[in-house]
């Protein structure tokens, strides 16, 4: 197969932001594992909306309305192409990964948990794939089972297929490890759950800007995402689920829009999406959403996937250059994430001195304090690659490095 | 003695020497180095001032109506910042304390580490010496 290769020139003008100084440097931008810039189609699409065409979606009369609920409803079409869904209503627009997991782990308390059952998360997980199952264990007087992880930051499979038993209910980890970047082995996970008719739920919020994801492929139960780590608004975010699962679950929010007919006596509930969707929706983020990709479709995940890999083999084999600079997360399959300690200089510092040379990384324990925990290190810092970052900006991180080796030595 | 403002005003003059953020940072790092700090036993999670990213531990004393703080950081930047505050603060009585103006971190340039968003623990450090001294003052009455 022919590798399609990326104009990064090109590409870098579609993003406006990326062209400042900061502290009177050229910023370097290496905090994409927290957020993505946006490009321009992006940021003028939701300006757009809001000049010409917003409006209040579903049930209005008038051609406005109309207008934004088409518009809203096509970017549910695009989402529902983009991940490959089945059904275009087992795509339900939220607020982002967070509210996704808690919607599921909220519906699973209240219908599905009780006392005794088990649910299965694992040692790489973001505080938003642990915290909201915690509170469902502790309504229901479920038990959390935690995947252990290696030295390398990867699963150790034996033990998981070890802590699936009957009781287990749930099964919710990430794809990929936004404190390491760890690929995780979902396809193995998935088939040995549904092997014992087990649900899986994948955090994609680390995945989804980095590679393609057929969620029918996958086979899993279901999948979260936040669009603003996929170069779209803040703010919104897509839970996908399947059709069986999303009828199954009971509302989370009561609400406008997600009810059929309401009186003090009863209330029935919409049909799906929209019995998830209570409230007015983030209407311009998901039109903002459909947009970022489309911008990233064009540019083309698989080409994206290899120019990140290829920024990751560089980033990887520049920094391990650095005398006493040790790489947290070394995994065979990893996205384009390089998580780092110098020996004997605090994260903060380091990160302090970096955004003094105009390099944006991040730096403490990346809302995964087990992680840091299992390496016994109070957090590392985090450099965290996109598409239209250059292995020119990689070089200007090793000479920050350096700087700020040599100020703390 | 100094008052709190003098120590804060000599600290100002010595920032003054320096023309370049680096040479700024360098001399924090190096005050952070000086810092004495606290034994590990004393690093305790009962003096310890929560931030998000670097820890700060924070012991105080009282003699004779005079307040003096020990303070240590697992970062070096903001252990040099702390010791700053503490040279500032130390020696004075609690109601000086409680009516001090830090000035000195924004004319220093230094601003950026007071905001809450940095979560170095400084604010929460000054929030707590402030705490301390309203105990010693409600104490004294």
């Amino acid at each position: 197969m022919v590798k399609t290769e990326l104009n990064i020139e090109q590409i870098r003008k579609d993003f406006p932001i990326l062209h400042q100084e900061v502290n009177g440097k050229p910023l370097v931008y290496f905090d994409n594992a927290a957020s993505t810039q946006k490009p321009k189609v992006v940021i003028d699409r939701v300006a757009d909306y809001y000049s010409n065409e917003h409006s209040n979606i579903h049930r209005g009369v008038h051609s406005l309305s109309a207008a934004a609920t088409e518009e809203y409803e096509l970017a549910r079409k695009t989402v529902q192409d983009h991940f490959n869904a089945k059904f275009d209503h087992e795509i339900v627009f939220n607020r982002g990964t967070t509210d996704g997991i808690n919607l599921v782990a909220n519906g699973f308390a209240k219908s599905f948990l009780k006392e005794g059952d088990e649910v299965i998360v694992s040692e790489l997980e973001h505080h938003s794939n642990i915290v909201p199952w915690q509170m469902a264990c502790e309504q229901t007087g479920a038990k959390l089972k935690v995947i252990p992880i290696t030295d390398s930051g990867e699963w150790i499979m034996e033990d998981f297929h070890n802590l699936l038993s009957d009781r287990t209910k749930i099964i919710a980890v990430n794809h990929v490890s936004n404190a390491l970047g760890t690929m995780n082995p979902i396809t193995d996970v998935i088939e040995a759950a549904h092997s014992k008719g087990i649900p899986v739920l994948l955090d994609g919020a680390q995945a989804v800007p980095h590679m393609a994801v057929d969620v029918q492929a996958l086979d899993c139960d279901f999948y979260v995402m936040s669009g603003h780590k996929l170069f779209g608004p803040t703010g919104v975010g897509v839970l996908y689920g399947k059709e069986e699962w999303l009828n199954k679950l009971p509302p989370y929010q009561g609400g406008g829009d997600m009810i059929k007919t309401v009186s003090f006596e009863k209330t029935t509930y919409n049909e799906l999406p929209f019995k998830f969707e209570a409230g007015t929706p983030n209407i311009a983020g998901v039109i903002g959403l459909k947009t970022a990709i489309d911008y990233v479709n064009e540019i083309g995940l698989d080409a994206i996937a290899d120019y990140e890999q290829e920024l990751l083999e560089y980033g990887t084999e520049k920094l391990s250059q650095i005398e006493g600079l040790k790489i947290y997360g070394t995994a065979k399959n990893k996205a384009s994430v390089i998580s780092f300690l110098l020996d004997g200089i605090h994260p903060y510092d380091a990160g302090t001195i970096l955004d003094k040379l105009g390099i944006a990384v991040r730096t403490g324990h990346h809302c995964t304090q087990p992680v840091m925990t299992r390496f016994g290190i109070p957090g590392t810092v985090r450099a965290s690659f996109a598409f239209y970052n250059t292995k020119e900006e990689i070089d200007a991180l090793y000479e920050g490095l350096l700087r700020v080796k040599k100020m703390f030595s | 003695m100094m008052s709190i403002n003098e120590r804060q005003d000599e600290l100002i003059e010595e920032f003054s020497m320096f023309d370049d953020w680096m040479e700024k940072y360098e001399y924090i790092i190096d005050m952070g180095k000086d810092v004495s700090g606290l034994t590990e036993e004393l690093k305790s999670d009962d003096y310890l001032v929560r931030g998000c990213q670097s820890r700060v531990w924070l012991i105080p004393a009282q003699e004779n109506g005079i307040l003096q703080f020990q303070a240590d950081s697992d970062a070096i930047i903001t252990k040099g910042i702390v010791g700053m505050v503490v040279r500032v603060l130390n020696n004075s009585s609690a109601d000086e304390i409680l009516k001090s103006d830090l000035y000195f971190v924004d004319k220093i340039g230094l601003k950026e580490h007071l905001s809450p968003t940095r979560s170095n623990g400084l604010v929460s450090m000054i929030k707590k010496i402030k705490t301390y001294a309203l105990a010693y003052s409600a104490k004294a009455i």
